[in-house]
């Protein structure tokens, strides 16, 4: 059944038990992102350290997608040099693209191969997306504001 | 009571009830507070006009023209019918949401002197429970012109608060603009008794009837309102045709809001002159053979009664409301039995978001719609994210509700949360 492809057990468990979900004090900078046809909204604090992501926290109101789709990005990101993680979030908005053909390599997505069923449903991708977009914005400000 | 809807008879002339939805299952179509779906005979009208008729209204001396006018103009007659309103009182335009602009916008083009002129110490009123497209277009024509825009709250109950009518809608107003029926929570409001307020202290009032004119009677000389909007699409009509009605007093006086052909009567290198109403607010070439399928749709709706339109409406919205509000975990928004209350129905699931309850459902071949309704400001008041909202309509019945109840209580096994 379609409903089940979509939302897979590992997608509930993000949604009822979301990572990094407390927004942290200190940060480099913070965001927030609107979804403005369904109103949801995420504040994503990242702090940027000689190029390494050291922390990304988060707070926000969205669907089950989203608000697991935030919680596995974070999970990934934490820790990774910006280039990469730049490139994971590439691979990621590939994979939301691929219209329900690519499965998504779970060697760099980890978790987030879980959300490859959302691509078959184009009002949702932007659901998978809105943390990630967070997060993109978050790091070209953060890579901005250091370069000054 | 009147002979009900045969809705499996009428819902032969809506080929688009033969399409498979997700599954192979039948489609149960709960969104027509969005948009209605259309009936044979309406695009069968759009059809002909483009296949006999078609020709640029207005202009040419053509055996066309004459008949696109024809059939634009008998097309107008149909609408002013529809409302109780004045042939040369109807404005076709592209939608609700240019009906209000065309307002706003042509009380923002006044010149000082004129009753539409606005300025700091003017008031507009509106209230909690408007759409966007009737709370933009006067929240900027405030901050534009420096007039204070003030609205009514909403009670618990979902209704508007009308205790201090005559504080809110005070001597300073001189715009009360107003839903006739919120398309989230379906409260019908009183528009008469708003109405009777607004003339004391020489206010207009403008009434956005996209939720109240497709599934009541609407007379707007009874109403005792200046200005009323509503959409085509939302009453079997075909999308792109709207409907602006005002007062030919106010019409007259009124400065256009787009300009350009058609809307003149003189036209120099440095000046211009207008067309009387409708015309003056009808710039370029409009959309006729939308203008002909709303007036198809419009027929049809009288032709099956509008009385009997509103008693189906009223039947599943007590019903619908007898099978959701005893569900656990589900709250209804708004009214909680069907007096003033027309047949829209939004709720909330405990532990699900409204967009996971609409993909639920949509997997059980129901459309609804998902999200803030364009009510924002409406969803903050009621301390919501969101809702799911199910419309009904003529091609709608009672199984269709049973399939929502029992979709809702699986949607809640899905998801863990009863």
């Amino acid at each position: 059944m379609e409903l089940e492809s979509l939302y897979q057990e590992v997608i509930l468990d993000h949604y009822k038990h979301p990572a990094n979900k407390k927004l942290s004090s200190d940060y480099s900078t913070q965001v927030h992102h609107v979804n403005p046809s369904c109103g949801d909204e995420i504040t994503l604090n990242l702090t940027l350290q000689n190029g390494l992501i050291k922390q990304v926290s988060w707070e926000g109101v969205g669907c089950s997608i989203s608000q697991a789709s935030t919680s596995i990005m974070t999970d990934l990101m934490i820790g990774k040099d910006t280039e990469s993680a730049l490139s994971v979030l590439d691979e990621f908005t590939a994979l939301m693209q691929s219209k329900g053909l690519a499965k998504g390599n779970e060697l760099v997505l980890e978790d987030a191969v879980a959300l490859a069923g959302v691509s078959k449903f184009p009002a949702r991708i932007k659901c998978a997306l809105l943390g990630w977009m967070a997060f993109k914005d978050a790091i070209s400000q953060s890579v901005a504001d250091q370069t000054k | 009571m009147t002979q009900p809807i045969d809705v499996a008879a009428l819902k032969r002339d809506f080929a688009i009830f033969d399409k498979k939805m997700r599954g192979g299952k039948r489609l149960v179509y709960l969104d027509s507070g969005a948009t209605s779906q259309k009936p044979r005979q309406v695009l069968d009208a759009e059809r002909y006009f483009y296949e006999n008729n078609n020709a640029a209204v207005h202009r040419g001396a053509h055996l066309l023209a004459e008949e696109a006018n024809e059939a634009y103009e008998g097309a107008r007659q149909s609408v002013a019918d529809f409302i109780g309103a004045n042939v040369e009182e109807t404005i076709f335009t592209k939608g609700a949401t240019e009906s209000l602009n065309l307002i706003a916008y042509s009380f923002g083009n006044s010149k000082p002197g004129s009753r539409f002129h606005l300025k700091a110490g003017d008031r507009i009123v509106v209230s909690e429970m408007e759409h966007h497209a009737n709370l933009i277009p006067w929240q900027q024509l405030a901050k534009r012109t420096g007039a204070e825009l003030v609205w009514f709250e909403i009670t618990d109950e979902g209704r508007l608060d009308l205790t201090k009518i005559s504080d809110v809608i005070d001597s300073k107003t001189k715009i009360v603009a107003i839903t006739h029926q919120s398309n989230v929570l379906g409260t019908i409001n009183p528009i008469k008794e708003i109405a009777a307020q607004a003339k004391k202290v020489g206010a207009v009032v403008v009434l956005d009837a996209c939720q109240s004119a497709p599934h009541f009677k609407i007379d707007v000389k009874e109403l005792g309102i200046d200005f009323l909007a509503f959409s085509g699409h939302k009453a079997l009509g075909p999308t792109g045709v709207g409907v602006c009605w005002g007062k030919s007093e106010h019409l007259a006086e009124m400065e256009p809001f787009l300009t350009g052909g058609s809307m003149i009567e003189s036209v120099t290198m440095t000046d211009a002159t207008w067309a009387p109403a409708p015309r003056k607010f009808e710039a370029g070439v409009p959309n006729m053979a939308q203008a002909v399928g709303l007036a198809t749709a419009l027929t049809y709706l009288t032709k099956i009664g509008m009385d009997r339109v509103a008693e189906h409406d009223a039947l599943l919205t007590a019903y619908a409301l007898s099978k959701l509000i005893p569900l656990a975990g589900v709250k209804v928004i708004g009214p909680q039995n069907g007096v003033d209350r027309g047949a829209v129905i939004s709720f909330t699931i405990d532990g699900v978001h409204p967009h996971d309850v609409g993909q639920a459902l949509d997997g059980n071949g129901i459309a609804v719609r998902t999200g803030h309704h364009c009510a924002w400001p409406l969803m903050r008041k009621l301390g919501l994210v969101g809702t799911t909202r199910a419309s009904f309509y003529i091609y709608n019945d009672k199984s269709d509700i049973d399939i929502l109840a029992d979709s809702i209580v699986e949607a809640q096994k899905f998801f863990k949360v009863n």
